[in-house]
């Protein structure tokens, strides 16, 4: 990326024009059934229904991986990497000087959960505190993916790891009511399960100004050892059984469940991957989380009911 | 052009902001600021100006204080920061890749002991543990250097034959916090300076380019010859940069490399910032008893100016390299880069290295009258001396 070759001279800057209606372009070297990678695709068709552009500010995660090898990039729009705990606070000062300069186009972290939950929690709670004018979205595979697949504190009680050998005690982190308690304008969950509803939340997203966050639930078949083709299917039932519910929260103050678990058992979920092995599973205890997370949500929607919304 | 009585940290403040403030026709300025003593003060000074065009972002951590200083120069905006010690040590991630991303980011950095033992006074180890990052380093000894600096360090490091970001360090308290007489020019004198920023490999918001992504070994080394080309560039730009200021403002900056009384000297006093003001005046009045005894202080130290130090030292049997700062396990910093400077140029030298001013011990005129008398009496040299070390006392075994 460097300016200059060793003469002094400056290097050929030919335009490389933007294609967000191909965000994540082909070609890419992305596992099969990567739920990140479903996800970009989804993002890229969001932008191009609402007319807009975005630059990528992407840490240490698969994220920026997927970009490949200097000079070429897998990448349509303007992507810079950062280091882990640093997207927010880069995309901070990126946001400013796209308004200073009175430019168009969202600023958008794309970080994985090791990036989001775990080594850049403070710098992501920074910019919602001060309201930062950007779209972070967390693609959530609850592990370490990049690096072969360590616990986070995204990875679900059960979950064997190669840090965790005999499976995760703890459970997953609730950081949709950490990021309620900053109270930003905007915060929805995601799934690729859902596309309306995927749309429709980045929709939302675009047309709302100050701090966004965005958790999508993102399948991977090689740290959780299903099979490639189950991704989508894997996801579905997490949002069916209300292990990932979809909703979403405005101004940290009010909630909307966008799409209604079905009552489906986790079990099946559980099941088809093989980072669970089922004498690690509580599945009764797992069936009243599901239930109390989903009574939760379903007070307070019902006493602090959010109307879905498209501001202009 | 107006003559104050500031401290230096206002002095840096001040620079920090009229640079930013001159780019306000471009792209602007911003920067994520952060508090540590004893920097501070120039952080709050930043935060306090009425910019036209600029946002000045508090924000949790040194870390992110350059992160946001990095998002905004890699947007084609001026930006800057300040920090010392131990934030200096948080914020060095990204330090590294301010530098690895070519990134014309000035900052200020007092320097303090690095702790345990906690400790706010000067100390040269936490700027020079950055030693190996692509960044400048100069080492100011007063106010209006360290103000005359900053602002050189804006033009120098977005000049298209650099594009590497710069450090500018003074001494923890000694010039921090101690008010003198300085020159703080007009803003219409820095924009005439100051060239609005121009920076080539700046994002775009419509171009579809991946900044900072995996590289190839091929492709990294190229990007590290580079940045060893612009460096040794920087000697001849900081000329021109130096002329110009002289032009502008009427007052030489400085030169990277500054000699006293060395012309014919046996023995030379090798020192930087504040420790470099003291050793001139023990060397003025030695010569004026007719001692052949010079200084040379090192303002610069990335690129580390090795030639000129050499050509300064040339009648020179003795040099005494004066390090407010010791690496565990080796010595001081300057005296390794030093000897690393005359290593198979000139071997006939007798290179002794005095650690002087740790942890911000004093280092008064007393102390350098005992360096010299030990470097003339000497015929080799030896390991680090460790000054202030009372004679009978007992380190722990």
């Amino acid at each position: 990326m460097t300016a200059m070759r060793a003469s002094g001279q400056l290097r050929e800057r030919p335009t490389i024009p933007c294609t967000e209606d191909c965000l994540l372009r082909p070609g890419n070297t992305n596992c099969g059934g990567c739920g990140m990678s479903v996800g970009l695709t989804m993002l890229g068709r969001a932008l191009r229904d609402a007319g807009d552009t975005c630059t990528l500010v992407i840490p240490a995660c698969c994220g920026i991986v997927t970009a490949g090898a200097f000079p070429t990039t897998s990448y349509g729009v303007p992507t810079v990497a950062t280091t882990f705990a640093s997207s927010p606070a880069v995309a901070s000062g990126i946001a400013t000087i796209r308004d200073l300069n009175g430019e168009p186009g969202q600023v958008i972290c794309w970080a994985g959960d090791g990036g989001t939950y775990d080594i850049g929690m403070a710098t992501l709670s920074a910019a919602a505190e001060r309201n930062e004018n950007v779209i972070y979205i967390c693609y959530d595979n609850e592990i370490y993916g990049n690096t072969g697949g360590q616990r986070s504190s995204a990875t679900p009680a059960g979950a064997r790891t190669t840090t965790t050998p005999w499976g995760k005690i703890e459970g997953k982190k609730d950081i949709m009511s950490i990021i309620a308690a900053h109270r930003i304008p905007y915060a929805a969950t995601l799934s690729i399960a859902h596309p309306d509803d995927f749309a429709e939340k980045l929709s939302t997203a675009l047309s709302i100004q100050g701090m966004r966050f965005l958790l999508l639930h993102s399948p991977c078949p090689t740290g959780w050892k299903s099979e490639p083709e189950d991704s989508i299917e894997l996801v579905r039932l997490a949002v069916a059984s209300g292990l990932f519910p979809l909703y979403e929260i405005y101004d940290g103050a009010s909630y909307r469940i966008s799409v209604q678990p079905d009552g489906t058992d986790p079990a099946e979920y559980y099941h088809r991957q093989r980072r669970f092995e089922d004498q690690h599973i509580d599945l009764d205890a797992t069936r009243r989380t599901c239930s109390d997370r989903m009574r939760r949500l379903q007070s307070l929607a019902d006493q602090f009911p959010a109307h879905k919304r498209h501001l202009s | 052009m107006a003559v104050q009585v500031v401290t230096g940290n206002h002095a840096a403040g001040y620079a920090l902001s009229v640079a930013g403030e001159a780019n306000r026709k471009a792209r602007g300025v911003a920067c994520g600021i952060y508090p540590i003593t004893p920097q501070t003060e120039i952080v709050e000074y930043v935060a306090g100006f009425p910019f036209s065009k600029g946002r000045v972002v508090p924000v949790e951590s040194e870390h992110s204080a350059m992160a946001v200083s990095m998002g905004a120069s890699i947007s084609g905006a001026r930006a800057f920061t300040a920090s010392s010690s131990n934030g200096l040590a948080y914020m060095a991630e990204n330090i590294m890749v301010a530098g690895y991303y070519r990134l014309p980011i000035v900052m200020v950095a007092v320097n303090r002991t690095l702790g345990p033992p906690w400790n706010i006074w000067a100390d040269q180890g936490d700027t020079l543990m950055l030693r190996d990052f692509a960044w400048l380093q100069f080492y100011c000894e007063d106010n209006q250097e360290v103000l005359d600096t900053t602002l050189l360090a804006f033009r120098l490091a977005e000049n298209r034959r650099i594009l590497l970001p710069a450090l500018i360090c003074m001494d923890a308290f000694i010039v921090s916090h101690t008010q003198t007489e300085t020159v703080l020019p007009e803003q219409n004198e820095v924009d005439a300076f100051l060239p609005e920023l121009d920076l080539p490999h700046r994002l775009h918001y419509n171009e579809a380019r991946t900044l900072g992504g995996l590289a190839w070994p091929h492709e990294g080394l190229s990007m590290r010859l580079e940045i060893d080309e612009a460096m040794k560039r920087v000697p001849d730009v900081y000329q021109e940069c130096r002329e110009s200021f002289l032009e502008v403002f009427g007052r030489d900056p400085g030169d990277v490399i500054q000699m006293f009384a060395t012309d014919d000297a046996e023995m030379v006093v090798i020192a930087t910032g504040t420790v470099a003001t003291t050793a001139r005046e023990v060397v003025r009045r030695r010569r004026k008893a007719g001692e052949k005894i010079g200084l040379v202080k090192l303002k610069m130290f990335r690129p580390f100016p090795a030639a000129a130090l050499r050509d300064a030292c040339q009648s020179a049997t003795h040099l005494a390299v004066l390090d407010r700062n010791y690496a565990a396990g080796s010595g001081g910093i300057f005296w390794q880069e030093t000897r690393a400077a005359f290593q198979g140029y000139r071997d006939d030298v007798l290179i002794q290295n005095y650690l002087a001013g740790l942890c911000g011990g004093d280092v008064t005129p007393a102390v350098i009258d005992e360096v010299l008398a030990d470097l003339g009496s000497r015929s080799e040299a030896g390991e680090p001396v460790w000054m202030g070390i009372e004679a009978g006392e007992e380190t722990l075994q």
